[in-house]
């Protein structure tokens, strides 16, 4: 009954149209019969201002603070803005802001400890209210709440206080001097929520405001219509959105779920849906979908390194959780990829240029850093790892002791180099990792391969084993990048006191567990330097230091790869902030 | 003499119960073509790699996506490994898990479902743990099992017999409830019957009643669900190494191979069809020598 009543109705959708086709004729033909003859054109087919967005990794929340995830980051930039974002350039552009404040224009004081921010006049919340700097300074002290697990704790590093010098100015007080002031409030990370909204949702009470944090009331192109958890958010445009005109779409549907192959074929070979993020899949997979003709690739290189993390602390199955792949003081090291000779071995085996023909094409290039962009921070010490020396990495095996044993593997003093090798399941990370196995068992090393699904092992939950923090494996591979242009805030993540363990609820960032002083100390000058050749440099020190050490072996520098179908134009691919950052300008 | 005599009345001749099987097993074209299709998986995947010595882990990256050739007969896959070569190692592992774990959950499974069946006082308590284990959500039970175990048996086994005991264990332990409900059914309305009351009454020991009069009677059943726990083994391990809990991810199984060639299927369709043409013809296979197995054991069907 039901199926047959729905297909009826689906019918009588066209029979409408034609009728109000045919009456539209008639009032035409009213206006008098010469006019017919000369304007009558074939119907325009009706503009389709929707769009449909899929995202594989479903969004959990619309509330950016409480996630710190890609996706709900992304997802919250059609509605929530920050004061000022970067462009497709890497260049920091104002938002909510008048402009820039930087040292030349008074903005950035003279000792940089403050940094005060005009904003625009005559802004508006989705329902109506001015938009003012009460509501940023409640942005950052509901970040700051010492009850809030905030995910966006790195870009208010060294804040002490937030002012509102008046209805549109702000000032941030840093508690050191802080040449590069540009944390807070700047880039989809730390978009402002509303005070008025979230007043009640301060402190331990803010992971409960569901309607609050599902529904977000922004400033920005477009506003929640429903919110469904891990599944799809309807959008429609924010009427009082401060750029007339803008947007053009009138609603977006933002799907989740499925997998990366999928989602490109979504878009590129069925055309279900106009825009598909994060396509890590096969090129000959890519290449073939994109022969259907129905979509394009837009892809842009950011900061994106698929990185190998090594491991070093001992993450022996049989050791307890009081001890394993933690830090200890150094006190647990790992039994062979704590010397530093099997280290550099491991990454001069590497064909990386292999690596990416197989898995990336187009979408992926060789890189021996670990900050890959942009140029000025961009490291040439390095680039040596491009061309793979298995011989050497022989030699310096042999020299270090570790001599091949009656099963091909090499071993000293009863230790075998045989490694645990673990990445989240995907099918061009499979690839890799059974490449990169079969290129270590030709210098004697033996891996075993393990997946973990991207659920579990980006999940972050203190309570399983198989996440990458815990990091019970000797190897693990995964992407990360920074926001924006500035590396300071990504690379203070791995100074050794963060180390991930009980004490730090596994948040920990220091994943290789990996000591360096001269690079603690090089973190704590670099966040006082400003912009020049000297804080480059200190910078470019930094990452010759982790990539030297071999704690991060870099791999490939990838591209944010997305899919667009082809009427859908507009599109700008930002690797520096989000994705959807100019969805506003979005048409077809 | 008495030799002559038996050679000139061949219709009298004596036969065993297994040969009586074997005569109306042969009737039955459809299970003599399994046993034919199953014989020669079995075979291919024992002795195959002998005939073809590539070995099936090895990435040949000059080759990648090759086609069909002879130093390739069934093309590579998109890293250059050797669609054969991984066809018949993952068979053996496929096999070896649908077989271990299908016997595994047979022989819970009847053993609970005849204890359940014929003792009476057994009934409840069985019969209960059987919903239990029913009612408890497999997945999420199968992820924690593994996750406990999975280091211990590694560390102690090395990483593929550990997986593989791991494996078909988990597998076994969670499959039996069906043939334990279907049996204890059956073997409910047997032990009424008045052969069961003969044998009783002559004061046969319950152990030998349950062996030779309940167990051969309920054999049809026990064979179905055999050759579906077979179908069921081979799809569930081919869940878990997708989850990235069942064997490393370079380690082939019929399961895996399905999955990873999903994406290729208009590139190289080679990928997808093979693996899963040996999963359907050894499940059909299977189910056949089943189905003929179940006819010839069954007495009243085997005089027609």
């Amino acid at each position: 009954m039901t199926s047959m009543h729905r297909s009826g109705k689906a019918r009588a959708v066209p029979y409408n149209r034609v009728a109000k086709i045919s009456m539209a004729a008639m009032l035409v033909a009213a206006c008098g019969p010469d006019e017919i003859v000369e304007e009558f054109v074939p119907p325009e087919p009706v503009e389709n201002r929707h769009v449909n967005i899929l995202y594989w990794q479903a969004v959990s929340t619309m509330n950016p603070y409480l996630s710190g995830g890609t996706k709900e980051i992304e997802a919250a930039s059609l509605v929530i803005e920050p004061l000022a974002n970067y462009d497709d350039n890497g260049e920091m552009v104002p938002v909510l802001a008048a402009g820039i404040p930087t040292r030349e224009n008074g903005g950035v004081a003279g000792d940089m400890t403050t940094i005060t921010w005009k904003l625009k006049q005559d802004v508006v919340w989705a329902d109506g209210t001015p938009f003012t700097a009460r509501d940023v300074v409640f942005t950052g002290e509901y970040c700051l709440h010492e009850e809030v697990g905030c995910s966006a704790d790195a870009s208010f590093t060294d804040v002490e206080g937030f002012e509102a010098l008046d209805d549109h100015t702000v000032r941030v007080t840093f508690s050191v001097a802080k040449p590069v002031p540009y944390g807070p409030f700047v880039g989809a990370v730390t978009p402002i929520i509303q005070a008025q909204q979230f007043k009640n949702c301060t402190g331990l009470r803010a992971p409960e405001c569901t309607t609050e944090n599902f529904g977000p009331i922004g400033t920005g192109p477009f506003k929640v219509d429903e919110f469904r958890a891990n599944d799809v958010i309807s959008f429609s445009a924010n009427e009082r959105y401060r750029e007339p005109g803008k947007p053009w779409m009138k609603t977006v549907t933002l799907k989740g779920g499925g997998d990366a192959a999928s989602s490109a074929r979504a878009v590129l070979e069925t055309g279900e849906y106009d825009y598909a993020w994060n396509l890590q899949v096969e090129p000959e997979i890519l290449e073939q979908m994109l022969a259907a003709g129905k979509g394009e690739i837009v892809m842009g290189f950011g900061t994106n390194v698929e990185r190998l993390v090594i491991n070093q602390t001992n993450a022996d199955s049989s050791l307890g959780p009081e001890r394993r792949s933690l830090l200890l003081d150094g006190t647990n090291p790992h039994p062979f990829l704590s010397d530093p000779h099997v280290r550099r071995a491991l990454s001069l085996a590497i064909d990386r240029q292999l690596l990416v023909e197989a898995g990336y094409g187009p979408t992926g290039r060789v890189t021996c850093n670990i900050v890959p962009a942009p140029p000025i921070y961009a490291s040439t010490a390095n680039e040596g790892c491009r061309t793979p020396d298995p011989d050497e990495a022989k030699r310096l095996l042999d020299e270090a002791g570790w001599v091949p044993g009656p099963d091909g593997v090499r071993a000293k003093d009863g230790v075998r180099l045989s490694i645990l090798y673990q990445t989240s399941t995907n099918s061009v990370r499979q690839g890799t990792q059974a490449l990169i196995k079969q290129m270590w068992q030709q210098i004697g090393v033996e891996t075993e391969l393990r997946n973990i699904d991207g659920g579990v092992f980006f999940g972050g939950d203190p309570a399983s084993p198989d996440t990458y923090q815990k990091f019970y494996a000797d190897v693990e591979m995964y992407t990360s990048n920074f926001q924006g242009t500035d590396p300071e805030f990504y690379m203070a993540a791995w100074v050794c006191d963060e180390a991930p363990g009980p004490d730090n609820q596994w948040l920990g960032t220091n994943m290789s567990r990996g000591c360096s002083a001269e690079f603690d100390a090089l973190v704590d000058k670099l966040a006082v330097t400003p912009y020049g050749e000297e804080r480059f440099e200190t910078a470019k020190r930094m990452n010759d230091i982790v990539v030297e050490n071999h704690f991060l072996i870099p791999l490939i520098w990838r591209a944010s790869t997305s899919a667009r179908a082809r009427s859908l134009k507009g599109v700008r691919m930002n690797p520096w902030d989000s994705e959807l950052w100019n969805i506003e300008d979005w048409h077809r | 003499m008495a030799e002559q005599t038996y050679q000139d009345a061949p219709l009298h001749e004596h036969r065993s119960l297994w040969m009586d099987v074997w005569l109306a097993f042969r009737n039955h074209t459809g299970a003599l073509v399994g046993v034919g299709v199953f014989a020669f998986i079995v075979l291919a995947v024992l002795l195959g790699p002998f005939l073809h010595g590539i070995d099936p882990q090895y990435l040949d990256i000059q080759a990648r996506n090759a086609p069909v050739s002879w130093s390739h007969p069934l093309g590579t896959d998109n890293l250059g490994r050797d669609m054969l070569a991984q066809m018949l190692a993952g068979g053996r592992i496929s096999l070896a898990v649908g077989f271990t774990a299908m016997l595994l959950s047979l022989v819970l499974g009847t053993g609970v479902g005849v204890l359940a069946g014929y003792f009476k006082r057994l009934d409840g308590l069985l019969m209960r743990s059987t919903d239990l284990f029913l009612a408890l959500p497999l997945l999420p039970l199968l992820l924690v099992i593994i996750m406990l175990f999975r280091d211990t048996l590694r560390a102690a086994l090395g990483p593929e017999t550990g997986i593989f005991l791991l494996i078909v264990f988990v597998i076994g332990i969670t499959s039996w409830m069906q043939t334990a409900r279907i049996v204890r059914g059956e073997v409910l309305a047997i032990k009424e019957r008045e052969f069961v009351t003969a044998a009783r009454s002559i004061g046969t020991r319950e152990r030998r009643i349950v062996a030779r009069h309940v167990l051969p009677n309920v054999m049809s059943p026990i064979m179905v669900s055999a050759t579906l726990g077979i179908a069921n083994a081979i799809i569930t391990e081919s869940a878990l190494s997708f989850l990235g809990l069942g064997f490393p991810p370079d380690f082939p199984t019929w399961g895996r191979l399905l999955f990873d060639g999903a994406n290729f299927i208009s590139i190289t369709p080679a990928r997808v069809i093979w693996p899963g043409l040996a999963i359907s013809l050894t499940v059909l296979s299977v189910n056949y020598i089943g189905d003929g197995l179940r006819d010839a054991l069954d007495p009243r069907l085997r005089g027609t």
